[in-house]
């Protein structure tokens, strides 16, 4: 779940990392009056989880009310790279002397934590990492021993940071790595860290993007649902428990596990469709998650045909039968159903289905046969 | 032969009082795995289906000789259900639950790399391993698996791993040993682990190897297939026209460059000498193929 700014700063404030006193907002009087609350110069920015915000008009300075004013109006409803803009985060303008990078994210290829540091932020740092890598300081960290202080004042010395802000810079990489491990996060990033005339360093930005199977842990996340930008069958499908991502094709596609899926668009895309979603039911679904399944699918008015390929392992073949049967009598089918079966419980599963097989409920014996049915039905 | 496990196997079952640990750790057992104990705190001295419950799994070992463990617990318990298991001294930990937080993993692959370099995880996230006719531990439907090798599989995926055990099955092929390796970001078994195994293992002589999308695993067993391995490799990778997933910020692009695609995959496996499938029927057609060319 990636975070947006404003948010992504409350929780390096929690942290301790240092980020400059704002508030987020939704209209342009609360935009006004938050403005005049944290005192000139301000910085009004657009909320929207894309980069190039500055370059689309989306960040503006404001030194007086009349100024804050014109800004959130322009900034309030504008359209970054299909984004609207919903929120603006307001704060106190800051002084900048020089702009840093960091952040940490798992490195996968060595299953070590890798902490990236550069005196060279505020850009395009995917540039600065292509054109002279050696910009870039990294470290890895190993998750059981943690981030050591000796280890990360050897790691900002190396950055090249200017001295008079390494003091500062080692306690927010430390607060930071903590705001990763002890936040279940995926990524934390601060782009620019900066250091102002004044010696302090700070975050200006923030990228947060959390591991959402440790939601279980984290009750203060609840309060990030309904902010997510999802589209909105994203949302209901989301709601649902269901892992779902929006498409632009017909075929409306339903699996159980991530690669199974993901093979069944590559499938349907080979014989010559074009997948309405991507919807893993996961392990172990069970009728109803089944049935909801079908719900969202048939919700979305672009799809023509559905298809429902699952080799079941921890999931049985029995309770998907019995979830298209339940959705069959729960709503009402605007599409096709092709339904392909095998593995745990499929001899069971295919009677379930036998029984109810008609013009709207086909059953496919291989994935092959089941996406080169399902395509010609939404083409018809 | 086989790898990690054979039919002398003897499993622990962590989670075989719940409802999912007691349906597959019941059916691994009708397949033939040696199922010899249980464990759950509460539970202790009681049995399921004959299988016994004891306390812990150190307590299990001692008892019944155990030197494998399946876990079936709930996410949040899995961490702790890793450790208790390496340090029972089992050597093979199988952990089938997903949605285990990526902290948790990095957290106790690095501990058991460590303190307990012997002993080899499987998982989180996976569908654990099958011999056929020997063992099968996990989720895996036994009776899509055929006996008598030659072709060894590992795979990311599981339900893709199925679906290569039934395409091969489905030729008539017999498979050695087919490992789930899962698809989180920290598996405990890695595809170069179970590439090495299965190019010393004599009975295995040929590997189908299922990748998908994200990270470089199947770059780095590119690699490993062009430097090290002599037999041939058929490979599949899902995800060729998957939406692009959610990039995990800067920070991730620049580890992973142009690492990660389906497309980039392919190349890499195809610049080492694999046959690589375009769907999932494709892998048995090849396979057969191959084999063919090896009588």
């Amino acid at each position: 779940m990636d975070l947006f700014e404003y948010q992504g700063k409350q929780l390096f404030a929690r942290y301790g990392i240092p980020v400059s006193p704002g508030e987020a907002v939704e209209t342009v009087d609360a935009a006004v009056a938050a403005a005049d609350r944290l005192g000139y110069s301000v910085v009004l920015k657009a909320q929207v989880q894309v980069g190039g915000r500055g370059k689309a008009g989306g960040i503006k300075l404001a030194a007086s009310s009349d100024e804050a004013r014109a800004h959130a109006a322009d900034i309030l409803g504008m359209e970054i790279k299909g984004h609207v803009v919903g929120v603006l985060w307001i704060e106190k303008a800051s002084d900048i002397a020089e702009e840093y990078y960091a952040s940490f994210t798992l490195d996968r290829a060595v299953k070590l934590h890798l902490g990236m540091l550069s005196a060279q932020g505020g850009v395009e740092i995917e540039q600065v990492a292509a054109e002279s890598p050696q910009a870039i300081a990294r470290i890895h960290v190993d998750p059981v021993d943690g981030l050591s202080e000796a280890a990360c004042w050897a790691w900002v010395e190396r950055a090249g940071l200017n001295p008079a802000a390494t003091e500062a810079a080692v306690q927010v990489l430390s607060d930071l790595y903590r705001a990763y491990t002890d936040g279940d996060a995926d990524l934390v990033e601060i782009n620019p860290l900066v250091l102002t005339p004044d010696g302090r360093v700070h975050a200006l930005d923030a990228k947060v993007t959390l591991d959402e199977n440790a939601a279980f842990r984290h009750e203060e996340w609840s309060a990030y649902e309904g902010t997510e930008a999802l589209d909105p069958r994203e949302r209901e499908a989301k709601s649902k428990g269901l892992n779902y991502i929006g498409l632009d094709g017909e075929v409306g596609i339903i699996g159980n596990g991530a690669g199974l899926v993901m093979s069944t668009l590559d499938v349907v895309n080979q014989v010559g469709g074009a997948p309405a979603n991507f919807l893993d039911v996961g392990g172990g679904a069970g009728a109803d998650l089944l049935a909801n399944a079908v719900e969202v699918i048939n919700n979305d008015p672009q799809v023509r045909a559905i298809l429902v390929n699952i080799f079941g392992g921890i999931t049985k073949c029995d309770e998907v039968a019995n979830g298209i049967v339940e959705a069959l009598g729960r709503v009402e089918l605007r599409s096709p159903i092709v339904v392909r079966l095998d593995g745990t419980n499929a001899t069971e599963g295919r009677a379930i289905l036998a029984g109810h097989e008609s013009d709207t409920l086909i059953a496919a014996p291989t994935m092959l046969d089941a996406a080169r049915k399902v395509v010609e039905l939404a083409k018809r | 032969m086989s790898i990690f496990v054979d039919e002398t196997t003897r499993v622990v079952y962590q989670g075989l009082t719940g409802s999912q640990g007691r349906f597959h750790g019941l059916r691994n057992r009708a397949y033939g795995t040696r199922v010899v104990a249980g464990t759950n705190p509460k539970k202790a001295g009681t049995d399921v289906d004959g299988v016994p419950i004891f306390a812990s799994v150190a307590d299990a070992c001692r008892e019944t000789g155990a030197d494998a463990s399946c876990v079936f617990i709930p996410a949040p318990g899995v961490a702790g259900a890793v450790m208790e298991a390496a340090e029972a001294g089992v050597e093979l930990i199988v952990v089938i639950t997903e949605g285990v937080p990526a902290h948790d993993e990095a957290r106790f692959f690095n501990a058991l790399r460590r303190d307990h370099p012997e002993t080899q995880l499987l998982g989180p996230n996976c569908p654990g391993i099958i011999s056929p006719g020997r063992c099968n531990i996990g989720i895996t439907p036994g009776e899509i698996a055929l006996a008598g090798g030659p072709v060894g599989i590992v795979s990311r995926s599981g339900t893709l791993t199925y679906q290569a055990l039934h395409e091969m099955t489905q030729q008539g092929i017999g498979q050695t040993t087919c490992v789930g390796i899962g698809g989180d970001p920290v598996p405990g078994t890695s595809f170069i682990d179970c590439l090495g195994r299965f190019e010393s293992d004599p009975e295995t002589r040929a590997v189908i190897m299922i990748g998908e999308i994200g990270g470089s695993d199947e770059e780095e067993a590119a690699e490993f297939i062009a430097t090290k391995m002599t037999k041939p490799v058929v490979a599949y990778v899902a995800g060729v026209t998957a939406p692009p997933g959610r990039k995990m910020g800067h920070a991730g692009a620049i580890i992973s460059g142009s690492k990660g695609t389906a497309a980039a995959k392919i190349e890499a496996l195809e610049a080492a000498g694999c046959r690589v499938a375009r769907n999932p029927t494709e892998i048995g057609v090849l396979m057969a193929d191959v084999i063919e060319g090896l009588a």
